[in-house]
């Protein structure tokens, strides 16, 4: 089974419910995966502290131009929709940055002069972390912007026979889909705030889009929030489990300690968690 | 034409108060343009109020594939060049995984693909409830080219401000290092790094600082609920100290902050005299001594 952790808004607690349940799973001795897709800014090691011990570059294709069998047409900057290529008076020039790695360029170029070749993005980690949980995640280069081939070379590493538990970057664009695509329902972790839940519809709605089983956890509840109550009844979004505003959850978080290890009376919200995953209507198993 | 300065908010690291804090700054600036360039989840809208709409217009942010069934003739050549596993067996194209390259409409011997534009999203222009222009995006949900929007964004800013003869535009950004913050945080004057005192928040600090350092972005930092742990707030005080970093303030942690965006207000409105709201004047006050520098 694989569970991606969404929210839409960043800093609602995907990670840290993520993290958490994953120990949860893992200490009740089934095998489990968890990896981090939040290539910008991954987080999940700092509480799994894993112990890495395989490491290597993440790739995308890009065109090598040979300048000296370029006839200067401009064929394949007039095809390129990503204006990665740009075609100037005694040569091309590229922004590798720009480039979506499609190929077109190098199929189309009439003189022969585009090979392609490779450019590393950023990389990725795999090892071990607390409880033998196994543990990926991907790294983006500092100033690249392309998290999205990062990231599905992050689940090229997937498991099968493991439950797997995917970390989602916030937001709800294209990262967002691209980790949640293949996923077999979308756990949303959101907070009582105005913020938190017009990000949150959006994000519903991708996953919505994507026929995507949707379940909820609401952190930090503190007290009713209506308009939320009202969204999620109205939606038919189950809440899988809430975890109340707790000083001492923000003090483990803090330093860096997993919830569920520390405080072991919210290991019951963990089980609850996965009873209610696991009865989300609509799931594949 | 004027020298316009744009000073961006950014964090890193989701929900360590950029929002909060980009409000409650738009109250205290004077003559400016507000944006938002979080445009797959904007919120500021939410507590500065747009009150006039004047502009929503259309985003298009790239093209996309469509296989014409009754032309195509099943050759297959469109399923070896698309690198993104787009097209099914029967020739669909799956519109969530096609990147819009367009290399099945230009290979395609039987002039099958239909390559249209799509629309992406909205620039919205409108003004505040305090009379002040503001311009935000929408961007539809799951879509690409969230760089590309922000830009969209930043240009009608630049030329609201020209228009209304502006010196400043205020962006809130969005949380992460890729793509949409790359495109807020090049050409600006000053980059605001919002963070918070926890692990998350220390590791996705240096990241959000070493970004604004490769595109030479000079940046300050704020400390949100700086009194959570003391522990990391006095080393993240100490990095900047070391990076050469100014620190415009720490702002202790206050429930206030949260009541008040339940009200869709900013913490100056709601609670003024509040440790935090004094604290947020404090750094407007850093702010401005170094707003007069760049």
């Amino acid at each position: 089974m694989r569970i991606a952790f969404a929210s839409g808004k960043g800093g609602t607690g995907k990670t840290t419910v993520a993290v958490n349940f994953a120990f949860f799973l893992a200490d009740s001795r089934q095998h489990v995966q968890y990896l981090d897709c939040d290539v910008e800014e991954p987080n999940g090691h700092i509480f799994l502290k894993p112990v890495i011990d395989e490491k290597f570059p993440a790739k995308v294709m890009i065109p090598t131009i040979d300048q000296s069998r370029c006839i200067n047409c401009g064929e394949c900057s007039a095809h390129c929709q990503f204006n990665a290529l740009v075609t100037l008076p005694d040569n091309v020039l590229l922004f590798p940055e720009l480039c979506h790695g499609c190929g077109l360029c190098a199929r189309i170029c009439p003189a022969g002069a585009i090979t392609e070749g490779e450019r590393e993005i950023g990389y990725i980690e795999k090892g071990r972390a607390v409880r033998g949980i196994d543990f990926v995640h991907g790294i983006l280069n500092i100033g690249e912007p392309m998290a999205g081939p990062l990231i599905q070379q992050v689940k090229y590493n997937y498991r099968e026979d493991y439950i797997q538990i995917i970390d989602a970057p916030a937001g709800t664009s294209c990262p967002v889909v691209k980790t949640i695509i293949d996923a077999d329902c979308v756990v949303m972790v959101t907070e009582p705030t105005p913020f938190a839940l017009h990000d949150l519809k959006i994000a519903v709605s991708v996953a919505k889009n994507l026929n995507k089983p949707i379940g909820m956890v609401i952190n930090r509840a503190n007290g009713d929030f209506k308009p939320l109550t009202e969204y999620l009844f109205e939606n038919n979004l189950p809440i899988l489990v809430t975890i109340p505003e707790d000083m001492q959850v923000a003090h483990e978080y803090s330093e860096g300690n997993l919830i569920a290890e520390r405080l072991p009376f919210y290991m019951d919200n963990f089980l609850a968690l996965g009873e209610n995953i696991r009865n989300l209507p609509g799931k594949r198993t | 034409m004027t020298d316009i300065k744009e000073v961006v908010i950014v964090s890193g690291k989701g929900g360590t108060g950029k929002t909060s804090l980009a409000g409650a700054i738009v109250k205290l600036i004077q003559d400016k343009i507000i944006t938002d360039c979080d445009v797959d989840a904007a919120n500021l809208h939410i507590i500065v109020g747009p009150k006039d709409l004047h502009a929503k217009k259309e985003f298009i942010g790239g093209k996309k594939a469509n296989i014409d069934l009754k032309r195509c003739t099943h050759c297959n050549i469109c399923r070896d060049v698309c690198r993104y596993d787009a097209i099914s067996e029967d020739y669909i194209v799956d519109k969530v995984l096609c990147e819009g390259c367009g290399a099945c409409y230009f290979i395609c011997p039987a002039r099958a693909v239909e390559f249209t534009p799509q629309l992406s999203g909205y620039c919205n222009t409108c003004t505040t409830l305090d009379d002040e222009i503001f311009v935000y995006a929408e961007l539809l949900p799951g879509e690409e080219n969230s760089g590309k929007l922000v830009a969209t964004v930043r240009n009608e800013a630049r030329d609201e401000a020209q228009k209304a003869g502006k010196r400043l535009i205020l962006i809130d950004g969005p949380p992460g290092i890729g793509c949409p913050v790359i495109s807020s945080l090049t050409g600006t004057s000053l980059a605001i790094i919002v963070t918070e005192p926890t692990p998350t928040g220390a590791h996705d600090l240096k990241r959000i600082i070493e970004l604004s350092r490769h595109f030479q972005i000079k940046t300050a930092l704020v400390i949100n609920k700086s009194d959570i742990s003391p522990k990391f707030t006095k080393e993240m005080r100490q990095y900047c100290n070391d990076e050469g970093i100014a620190c415009l303030g720490e702002i202790p942690y206050e429930i206030r902050i949260t009541e008040a965006q339940k009200e869709m207000k900013t913490v100056l409105e709601y609670a003024p005299d509040c440790e935090a709201s004094r604290a947020i004047k404090e750094i407007y006050k850093k702010l401005q001594s170094i707003m007069e520098e760049i």
